[in-house]
């Protein structure tokens, strides 16, 4: 026998395993909670989806419904969406060269499945159809920016200047300023720039409020970023990525407290419950164990179906829940191989002072210096580090 | 147009916001499916998330969101007919027949999901063809992870996504003597890579080619008297270990396995101080049982992590004993006629004997803080 088939086996089987298969004594019982039919969301998918049914290979409704759940992965943080999206792009996923609207959609698709150089290929084909698409320059920064390109990614920005409203574009380009060595005055033009504009699209100001957040925070402005926090919660009905933003830096304020009404009824979301389970840890809770538990069984049944998404989720995990310094610093580093992000850094140098281990520190601390990474987090990590030697 | 434009673009500038976090949080659509391979037929179990099954057939009937057990309840027929559509088994090229079976339910890290057991009548089976397709149509993205049972108790996995719908697997009974000497593989493996074992029964058969003479260790002079002591411990360690590795595996006892790892590492450093100060000096076999009996616990744990074939439970541990007796004879084997060469020389007596044993019981002694404690000092 194989000892990597056993080994499949076992995590195999404790996926399988579940609890235990049982028969619910009451039929009133309630097993699942479902996306309501009546939610506005549902509604419309139920709408575009009849349209498609009766129209099929309409690429004008079919590219609307794709985008409409491609929102709602974003919303609820709930990655079937993307595969639901990818499916109604089937007649034209496999092709080539698909039509510009699919093509924008499908490196969407992409980048949320960290399938980069595949995204920015898509891109660049529909750039060179169509040099005033602003959808794809504006998803061009974005990937070039996480992958931490930030010359090439400013470049994309710089671009939507006659495309796209001052606002759009301003944050484009503060964003990427703002972890490229140029902190205060990148945030200074977006306060301006939000304060000119407050007429934006909601969804546009809560995108701004939450990077005026993170600015504020990575300067080390508790205050000003809590601020920003307040008003982006008070927009709108918070969407997965503010909560867990605004999650982390009340766990950075030692507010664990106010972590926990927060994403009581979020975990669900493999990223919300990761922030639940430390703001119990913080609070010492009882429940504290058990919900790292549950997230553990997620990340191997993430593990099984060959996922990667979420190393830099598991990282923390590992580190913060697990104490299991060495395990966290690996994934850091393959996360880091995928993603530069601030968070990134972070928990690769977090990881690497926990594993006491700062040779592997080394490339992202000479990264960090040469791209002007400037984070009130990283500044005592890289403190440690370097008194350790590992410049 | 200006505003025309803005509002076409609001979804994706979102994005710049949304690759930062947490893209994709909740566990993606996955089902579970697990094939027993019978003598003709194939037990099945899959179990399918409601969620999936809500989204491609509609089991919330009244649209509130919240599914009750009646709800799925009056689905199994629909639910078992869309499963099985998409779920094609072939035995060496033909058709298996699926019969589904009762639905239960059960709860998996993100949510329920319905329990659907079937059966495959087969007529032969050397190769499996698995083609799967469920949900590939409405989430190209979903997964069917495949946890496959052969008649050995050999378990393989696969992992099935519209790029791999359709793959094979060898079923072919390997056979019993194959089994059987997989298990001898093994038993034998255990005891090369087990160094405490090994320790302990070298820290045992080090004086077997000296005596005493003046509380002071000489060289032995007769090699029939050595070759006797040695087959008096192996013996009694032997015969100890079976006893418990046999009671253990049949699951007639079970001991904490943090007890008994630590027993282990302290029968080591016995063993071995009795080299520097002896206690047992020619009743070493007594020791040998004695903690015989705790390494053969060790074994049983080593031999249920491997997974023991319920179907061939006494030919696997057969197996495995004997793979242990043959790595431990022929430590043996090498260890008697080198130890006896090397007996009179001062290197035996100074290095080998009391260095060596001091160093035992310095490695055993980090080993017992380790296995006690549950920490981790150096790997052993």
């Amino acid at each position: 026998m194989d000892i990597r088939i056993i080994f499949a086996a076992t995590m195999l089987a404790g996926g399988i395993a579940g609890a235990s298969p049982y028969l619910p004594a009451d039929g009133k019982q309630i097993v699942e909670h479902l996306p309501s039919r009546n939610d506005p969301a549902q509604r419309e998918f139920q709408r575009l989806r009849k349209l498609l049914a009766a129209q099929p290979g309409d690429i004008n409704s079919a590219t609307e419904l794709a985008q409409k759940y491609i929102d709602a992965a974003r919303n609820d943080g709930d990655p079937r969406y993307l595969g639901y999206a990818q499916a109604v792009l089937a007649p034209w996923w496999a092709q080539a060269r698909p039509p510009l609207a699919v093509l924008v959609l499908r490196a969407t698709l992409l980048q949320s499945s960290h399938q980069f150089p595949a995204a920015l290929a898509d891109l660049g084909l529909v750039l060179k159809q169509d040099r005033d698409n602003a959808q794809a320059w504006l998803t061009r920064a974005t990937v070039l920016q996480v992958q931490g390109q930030y010359a090439q990614a400013k470049n994309s920005c710089m671009h939507l200047y006659p495309l796209a409203p001052e606002l759009v574009t301003t944050t484009c380009l503060s964003s990427i300023a703002n972890l490229n060595g140029d902190a205060a005055q990148s945030y200074t033009q977006l306060v301006q720039a939000y304060k000119k504009n407050p007429a934006a699209d909601t969804g546009i100001r809560i995108w701004v409020l939450t990077l005026l957040a993170e600015m504020a925070g990575r300067r080390g402005d508790a205050r000003t970023a809590e601020l920003w926090y307040r008003q982006a919660m008070q927009l709108a009905s918070p969407d997965s990525y503010l909560l867990a933003s605004y999650a982390d830096f009340l766990l950075d304020q030692k507010r664990a407290t106010e972590v926990l009404p927060l994403l009581k009824d979020k975990t669900r979301v493999d990223a919300l419950l990761l922030r639940y389970a430390l703001a119990l840890r913080a609070q010492r809770a009882p429940d504290a164990s058990a919900q790292s538990e549950a997230l553990g069984r997620r990340f191997d049944a993430a593990m099984m179906r060959g996922d990667t998404v979420h190393q830099r989720e598991q990282a923390r995990y590992e580190l913060q829940l697990k104490g299991n310094a060495a395990a966290a610093l690996r994934l850091a580093q393959l996360n880091w191989e995928v993603q530069k992000e601030s968070a990134d850094a972070r928990i690769y140098l977090e990881a690497a002072v926990a594993a006491g281990d700062a040779k592997a520190a080394a490339p992202v601390l000479a990264w960090i210096r040469q791209n002007g990474l400037q984070d009130a987090a990283l500044a005592p990590l890289i403190a440690r580090l370097d008194a350790s030697g590992a410049a | 147009m200006f505003n025309k434009l803005f509002t076409a673009l609001c979804p994706l500038y979102l994005l710049l916001a949304l690759s930062a976090g947490p893209a994709h949080a909740h566990k993606p659509s996955d089902s579970y499916l697990s094939l027993n391979i019978g003598q003709q037929a194939v037990h099945g179990q899959w179990d399918i998330a409601l969620r999936d099954l809500d989204f491609a057939i509609g089991l919330d009937q009244d649209g509130n969101g919240e599914l009750s057990w009646d709800e799925v309840r009056s689905k199994h027929a629909d639910i078992a007919a869309y499963a099985l559509s998409r779920l094609s088994l072939q035995a060496d090229g033909q058709q298996c027949t699926i019969q589904a079976g009762r639905q239960l339910l059960d709860e998996h890290t993100d949510g329920a999901y319905t329990v659907l057991m079937f059966e495959a009548a087969c007529p032969s089976m050397e190769t499996l063809s698995v083609q799967y397709s469920l949900l590939f149509d409405v989430d190209p993205q979903h997964k069917g992870l495949l946890k496959l049972v052969n008649r050995q108790g050999i378990v393989s996995t696969a992992i099935f996504s519209p790029d791999t719908a359709r793959q094979q697997f060898k079923l072919v009974d390997t056979g019993k003597l194959q089994q059987f000497l997989d298990y001898v593989k093994h038993g034998v493996w255990h005891i090369w890579i087990g160094f405490d074992h090994i320790l302990f029964l070298l820290s045992l058969l080090l004086p077997a080619v000296l005596v005493t003479r003046n509380r002071k260790w000489e060289a032995g002079t007769s090699f029939r008297a050595s070759a006797i002591d040695v087959l008096k411990i192996v013996t009694a360690f032997t015969l100890a270990h079976s006893i418990t590795l046999t009671l253990a595996a049949l699951q007639y006892i079970s001991l904490p396995s943090r007890w008994v790892e630590s027993a282990i590492a302290a029968s080591v450093i016995v063993a071995a101080l009795n080299n520097l100060y002896p206690l047992f000096r020619g009743r070493r076999w007594i020791v040998a049982f004695a903690f015989g009996l705790i390494h053969g616990f060790g074994f049983a744990s080593v031999l249920s992590d491997l997974g023991l074939p319920q179907a061939a439970l006494i030919l696997a541990l057969l197996g495995f004993n004997l793979g242990v007796e043959i790595g431990q004879l022929s430590i043996v084997a090498i260890f008697l006629p080198l130890s006896y060469a090397l007996r009179g020389t001062w290197a035996y007596r100074r290095l080998v004997f009391s260095a060596g044993s001091t160093a035992i019981v310095m490695i055993a002694a980090v080993w017992l803080v380790e296995r006690a404690f549950n920490l981790r000092l150096i790997t052993a």
